[in-house]
């Protein structure tokens, strides 16, 4: 389903991700980990037509995201790390302007909006605007945004930050149900080792924009000696505290300074 | 389906705007201080020199003054998106990012053309009278077309700024100088030579000058010139705004 070789991006003399490669199986659910800055969401980003690579080649759903980023964009849903919903519109409404920009017959999006909604548990705030929100209501609004068109792969970047433990079981109830159901593979990213370790059918490592290890979470554990996925992931990446320094749009900004000077 | 995507566009930017009452009235507030202030003020020196009503002439600038405002502030409202984060759920979207720059400026353009209208409604209750009622069809038309035009120029320097920070820039170095030397508030006749060139060079004195010939039958183009000029600079700004919206990085 993801398909990714060599994969590099550089900002400025900022190398983000250093020559990755990975594969996702169809069906698959696959958690991407590593602490702050080390480049997971510049991946998703490359993964997600949002940012050109420097070098090397992605393939998702057998399309290529630079060639033909109108494919791959039909292929994926994304819940973003930071937000974005439009506050001014309701949450029905940032429901409806999805449905519409990815084709969805009427009657069908209009069922599964309610269907959604209902999940997420926000049908009966479902014409209050957005920015009336607490942060955990939106984080859900926008899970249930990115599932409406049922896409054949969804990228989740930290979906469950910021979660109460009630919502985020019952999230991932949904998107495991959904993966077996319709074979939704699913590629996210957490920092709670132990959702990874427990939902993730396969797990990798990257730090520093390498991937330093790759496997199911026991082959992960019996490499290091771990007997957790937390201990396994520290023992791997170390225990320094990372700045968050390293986000791509901060790296952009440098390069954009540095080219003016 | 490619007409439901571009109306859901247009249809947010509507509904954005309508539910930002402070926006309305404050866009509306400044091209009415003008409009008094200036009307009411340069009135007599205005007929004294024999050019006729100030008000009059000056209605059709007001208009122009607020569907550039209102225009641009739309246009750069991609900023906005980029910092709320809404940007990048319309960037992963399956359609042809043309499609997306102009489904919202189409709807930036709509607001903007419904300031105007209001500007015009306004001007009436202060003495501006169009010479025919009937002219204010085509008249809506140049409206619409000179809000395109300018949606796309603040599309396309949006596209070009990060944050709100060049927001000022924009204002005093852009907006401003477009207003104030488009002949919006004094004749283009006998003009000084420089001056008479800049004015040639600003988009928004043929926008005006439509408006005069078709309110008041006194432009000084002319109504064919005016129209292309505004036609041609549309097509070029929607290309160039699209082009930098394509560029987006996020």
């Amino acid at each position: 389903m993801i398909r990714v070789n060599n994969l590099t991006k550089t900002f400025g003399d900022f190398t983000a991700v250093n020559d990755i490669g990975f594969s996702v199986k169809p069906g698959e659910i696959f958690a991407f980990l590593g602490p702050n800055g080390a480049g997971k969401t510049t991946t998703i980003k490359m993964l997600t037509t949002l940012l050109r690579p420097t070098a090397g080649s992605i393939l998702v759903n057998g399309n290529d995201p630079v060639k033909s980023p109108e494919a791959v964009r039909r292929s994926f849903g994304i819940v973003f790390q930071d937000q974005s919903l439009d506050d001014e519109l309701t949450a029905w409404e940032n429901m409806e302007f999805h449905g519409v920009i990815y084709d969805l017959p009427k009657p069908l999006r209009r069922e599964r909006i309610r269907q959604l909604l209902i999940f997420v548990d926000l049908w009966d705030k479902k014409d209050r605007l957005a920015k009336e929100f607490s942060g955990g209501m939106k984080r859900r609004l926008e899970i249930a945004r990115g599932l409406l068109h049922h896409p054949k792969v969804i990228f989740l970047d930290e979906p469950t930050l910021g979660l109460d433990p009630q919502t985020r079981n019952h999230m991932w109830e949904y998107l495991q149900e959904l993966n077996k159901k319709e074979g939704t593979t699913v590629f996210f990213t957490t920092h709670y080792m132990e959702e990874a370790d427990r939902v993730a059918q396969r797990v990798a490592i990257i730090d520093h924009g390498k991937i330093v290890a790759m496997g199911t979470s026991d082959e992960l554990k019996k490499q290091t000696d771990a007997l957790t996925l937390e201990e396994a992931f520290l023992s791997l990446t170390g225990k320094t505290i990372r700045d968050e320094s390293a986000k791509a749009t901060d790296m952009m900004r440098r390069m954009r300074r540095a080219w003016r000077k | 389906m490619f007409m439901n995507k571009i109306y859901i566009l247009w249809l947010r930017q509507i509904k954005r705007w309508l539910r930002s009452r402070s926006r309305i009235v404050g866009s509306l507030a400044q091209p009415l201080l003008f409009l008094l202030a200036l009307g009411y003020g340069f009135s007599s020196i205005f007929q004294e020199a024999g050019q006729g009503n100030y008000i009059t002439f000056l209605a059709p600038g007001i208009i122009g003054m607020g569907i550039i405002f209102t225009s641009i502030f739309s246009g750069m409202e991609v900023i906005w998106d980029r910092q709320f984060g809404f940007l990048k759920e319309t960037l992963v979207a399956p359609m042809p990012r043309f499609n997306i720059m102009l489904g919202r400026t189409l709807g930036g353009a709509t607001i903007a053309t419904i300031q105007g209208v209001i500007l015009m409604i306004l001007s009436m209750f202060f003495g501006f009278r169009p010479e025919h009622l009937i002219s204010i069809v085509p008249a809506l038309g140049v409206m619409f077309l000179m809000a395109l035009l300018f949606t796309s120029l603040g599309t396309m320097i949006a596209s070009l700024l990060e944050d709100m920070q060049g927001f000022h820039l924009v204002m005093n170095f852009l907006v401003m100088p477009l207003f104030f030397l488009s002949g919006a508030l004094f004749p283009l006749e006998g003009l000084p030579k420089t001056l008479s060139i800049i004015t040639r060079l600003d988009p928004l004195s043929y926008g005006i000058d439509a408006l005069r010939e078709l309110f008041l039958g006194m432009g000084h183009y002319g109504l064919a010139m005016d129209l292309v000029v505004l036609t041609l600079v549309t097509l070029l700004f929607l290309g160039l705004g699209s082009y930098f919206f394509k560029k987006i990085q996020v």
